[in-house]
């Protein structure tokens, strides 16, 4: 399938899903001024949230979609991710050291620093913790990274030092020379270039020779394995490459909110990540952000009419998993879909 | 002909020895000491009745059971604990009964998989596969050499039967195997697509060796240099084709049952 | 003294172990036959413990309240597996897990409308209310002694139930072989909402009884399925035995780490440190359990390969 895409595409005939990504790329490239210009800078914010998810539903996407691990733990890489840039925040503040011994580290504001310090620290995670679980199968993964998430949920409520159930304000954004993170125009289009840049880096991976062998052993791990292709070591980077990618939403998000709790680590969190994925549409790159923006915007218009959107939101899940497989990009993009 | 040159080789280590296999599940035993060879470009054929242990003897030979006792020897080396993957590297690869393809790829991404799983590690992240000359022209030719040429593009799903028949093979052929070990290849096939893989396996004769287990006596006898039959999971006899032909207890055990 | 705490300690990880023992029975039982994940297992005890909670507050009795809140919950069970839980039997793992979360979301959101957002207290029953003398000298809750004893014997009439009756040996059938269930003339779905509704039933039986030493509230199911997903992972998928003493294991991890692994790291720590840190670990004791469980062997302690 995806091979037949990346002809077509080099024909450059435009493809309906073409169209559909390059629309959806105007529009949130159009987002702040129009807003600006309506006068609701509030929708710009909401815009933050929904791009900063993206790069988290993407990244789930890579492993869930394309390598068909039902991960229900993703949620944990992003709350690992807001923490690095939370507990360095802290230390930061007063002075004290984050450790002290292996090594010294200090505590820091900078972007510079604190951004891809949440990403090694997520796929650090990511490893351990996929290492285990990748031992497993089917319905037997799913819990298990479902218990990780909650037993790092546990362990920050736990921890008084980063104020536990309660969670780290952060007074104010992260610092990046050249650029002013406080403003959140800009911000915007600082989360929207990395999306772009992720969500680019993705469509190479999941094209490559790691990402066909990733989709192969989602395909028929047995035959895979007859090959002479062992996928433990391909799944495991894949969650690796993914949890990264959470860990930088995670930061992403630490900074759009102000504000570092455990409750991106609650399950419901990562429960959320997999419903934007599927609502978009799971083994596509650009259903996932789709799904992110649905999602998101439907609870913040839920809210406004009632404190119980669950009740409405619960069976519109099932319905669209009873009905509706392909997601919204299915639905947009029809059968011609770009990106595999 | 084809006597004789076995009977040369025969002196040599075969390339493929199993030593009394034995596995039980409960109280089923399904290799019951099980003792095989297949001699450097031999075409074995593994026969036997229904239920007589024939898929789970592939299943150990290629590493995907594991035997309670026993041992595999594969081109000189003791592989009786290597896991599937790394016998397909020393070149020692199967094919399934019931067809198993990625479902969702073309024939030529399938095909190209197991070229790309033959050239070493994937760890490779950035050159799409899919524009990969060094694993599109092998998987091209080989779907040519299959009668698949035409077809490189269509998902393996969409693919007739008999089709899907000929990419399981074009996918073992890919890994380089210096053994195939083939289950029942023509299994649900017409006379027509039978026939096409009778012709391509005695093609493939000669070029790598052949453990095949099959249903249809005639494409067995046509085909295999040697006959192993197996009753109640063990080899009650192996022979050639005209030795088991005359064998009577290989008579009295299944083929009297096959005339019948 | 330490012993006497230590038994003390032992018996309240084997309280909390038969209450997941009763939860995971559900679980592994609907997986085993059925091949459903269901998330929304967890509602089905905090609907149990919110019956429980209205009806004894209403009647001043917790027989009534139990009596009310299992079959309430079983119905409730019957009804989401007939409306929604059966067309996912079928269905792959992911939108079992996606469908089912949906239903939490829903159940979760009923509840609080009809039983507000503050948590609900149950008290322990008069007739239970004292302390029974377990050794000489040794005072502990009769009420949480009741909840191991029923534990216990819900374990036992599990067993006699699964090894000797008709109904048991189609569970068995249908754990082994699906389709051999349909071939001997059985009617598959009565007998799938009839599992459902027995692990709603025993759902709601662990909510009942954890009503009066827990707050009832939205989201307490939450917090129990995820322990119950630890034990089943620990005992093995589809194995009631795997459920027994995977629920007992966790349990007195659970319990002896968070009282213990301080006092123990005391030895090692100055004292305010140990504390923080056992706090810590004690928290994450029974996902290290389940790590190891599953370092060792991959399917859990009685489980089978599933794909």
């Amino acid at each position: 399938m995806l091979d037949s895409a990346a002809g077509s595409r080099r024909l450059g005939r435009p493809t309906r899903a073409g169209l559909v990504t390059l629309a959806g790329l105007v529009l949130l490239a159009l987002l702040p001024p129009a807003m600006l210009a309506l006068d609701q800078p509030f929708y710009i914010s909401l815009g933050t949230r929904v791009v900063i998810y993206a790069i988290a539903a993407v990244s789930l996407d890579l492993i869930l979609g394309y390598g068909g691990l039902v991960s229900f733990g993703h949620g944990a890489f992003v709350g690992a991710g807001a923490y690095v840039v939370g507990i360095l925040f802290v230390h930061a503040q007063d002075g004290s050291p984050v450790l002290s011994w292996p090594v010294a580290i200090a505590g820091s504001e900078a972007a510079l620093v604190a951004w891809p310090a949440a990403v090694v620290v997520s796929a650090l995670l990511a490893l351990a913790i996929g290492a285990i679980c990748l031992r497993t199968r089917g319905v037997a993964f799913i819990m298990i990274t479902l218990a990780f998430a909650q037993m790092l949920f546990f362990l920050f409520v736990s921890l008084p030092r980063y104020g536990g159930e309660d969670g780290i304000s952060l007074w104010w954004r992260n610092t990046l020379p050249g650029v002013d993170l406080g403003d959140d125009v800009w911000f915007y289009y600082l989360c929207l270039a990395l999306l772009v840049g992720f969500t680019l880096l993705c469509r190479r991976l999941v094209g490559s020779r790691f990402g066909r062998v990733l989709r192969a052993a989602k395909e028929n791990e047995r035959r895979l394995r007859a090959l002479g292709v062992a996928p433990y070591p391909y799944q495991l980077t894949a969650f690796v490459i993914a949890g990264a990618g959470a860990g930088l939403a995670g930061a992403l998000l630490a900074n759009q909110t102000g504000f570092v709790s455990p409750s991106p680590l609650h399950w419901t969190s990562s429960g959320e990540i997999m419903v934007m994925v599927i609502l978009g549409g799971l083994g596509t790159l650009v259903g996932p952000i789709l799904g992110a923006a649905a999602l998101l915007v439907l609870e913040e218009t839920l809210s406004t009419y009632t404190s119980h959107w669950g009740l409405v939101l619960g069976p519109i899940l099932i319905l669209v998993v009873l009905t509706a497989k392909r997601g919204l990009y299915g639905w947009l993009a029809g059968r011609d879909r770009g990106d595999g | 002909m084809a006597g004789l040159r076995v009977e040369i080789e025969a002196m040599a280590d075969p390339l493929l020895q199993a030593q009394g296999l034995v596995k039980r599940f409960g109280a089923l035993t399904a290799s019951d000491r099980l003792s095989l060879g297949v001699e450097v470009g031999e075409l074995h054929a593994l026969i036997g009745p229904n239920g007589a242990g024939k898929t789970t003897a592939i299943a150990q030979l290629a590493g995907e059971l594991n035997p309670d006792q026993g041992a595999i020897r594969f081109a000189g080396q003791d592989v009786t604990n290597l896991p599937i993957e790394r016998r397909c590297r020393l070149g020692l690869t199967r094919s399934y009964q019931i067809t198993s393809l990625f479902r969702g790829f073309t024939a030529l991404e399938n095909v190209a998989l197991a070229v790309q799983a033959r050239a070493g590690h994937s760890f490779r992240f950035w050159r799409p596969a899919g524009r990969d000359r060094r694993l599109i022209e092998p998987a091209e030719a080989l779907l040519d050499r299959l009668g698949l040429g035409g077809r490189a593009g269509i998902r393996a799903a969409d693919l007739a039967h008999g089709e899907q028949r000929q990419l399981e093979i074009a996918m073992a052929l890919a890994t380089g195997p210096r053994l195939l070990l083939l289950d029942e290849p023509m299994a649900g096939m017409g006379p027509e697509e039978s026939r096409a893989m009778v012709a391509l396996l005695s093609r493939l004769k000669g070029e790598v060796s052949i453990l095949l287990v099959e249903h249809d006596m005639d494409a067995v006898f046509a085909l295999a240099d040697r006959v192993t039959v197996l009753v109640y999971g063990r080899a009650i006899a192996t022979g050639t084709p005209a030795a088991i032909r005359a064998d009577p207890n290989v008579r009295a055990a299944y083929l009297g049952e096959e005339g019948a | 003294m330490p012993t006497l705490l230590v038994l003390e300690q032992i018996l309240n990880g084997l309280q909390l172990g038969f209450t997941l023992f009763l939860m995971a029975a559900g679980l592994t039982l609907v997986f085993g036959i059925m091949g459903l994940i269901n998330l929304a297992h967890g509602s089905l005890y905090m609907i149990g413990a919110f019956v429980a909670a209205s009806v004894t507050g209403a009647t001043g009795s917790f027989l009534l309240g139990l009596l009310a809140a299992v079959p309430a919950a079983a119905l409730v069970g019957v009804a989401i597996e007939m409306i929604a839980l059966r067309r996912l039997y079928d269905r792959d793992h992911l939108d079992q897990v996606l469908a089912t979360f949906g239903l939490i979301l829903f159940l979760n959101e009923l509840a609080s409308i009809l039983w507000g957002a503050r948590p609900l207290f149950m008290d322990v029953p008069s007739w239970l209310a004292g302390t029974v003398e377990i050794l000489p000298g040794v005072p502990y809750p009769a009420y949480r002694l009741a909840m191991i004893l029923v534990g216990a014997l819900v374990a036992v009439l599990l067993y006699l139930l699964i090894a000797h009756t008709r109904l048991g040996m189609l569970i068995r059938a249908g754990a082994t072989n699906r389709a051999m269930v349909g071939a001997l003339g059985i009617n598959v779905a009565r007998l799938y909402t009839l599992v459902f509704a027995l692990g709603a039933g025993l759902a709601a039986l662990a909510g009942v009884m954890a009503g009066p030493i827990l707050s009832v509230q939205v989201g307490m199911g939450e917090q129990i399925l995820i322990l119950t997903f630890v034990v089943v992972v620990i005992g093995g998928l589809g194995s009631i035995k795997g459920a027994l003493v995977g629920a007992l294991l966790v349990g007195l991890v659970d319990t002896l780490g968070r009282v213990f692994l301080p006092v123990l790291l005391r030895i090692v720590l100055p004292p305010a440190n140990a504390d923080s840190v056992g706090a810590s670990l004690a928290s994450m004791a029974i996902y290290i359990l389940m790590a190891v469980v599953l370092a060792w062997r991959p399917n859990g302690l009685f489980g089978r390969a599933h794909a």
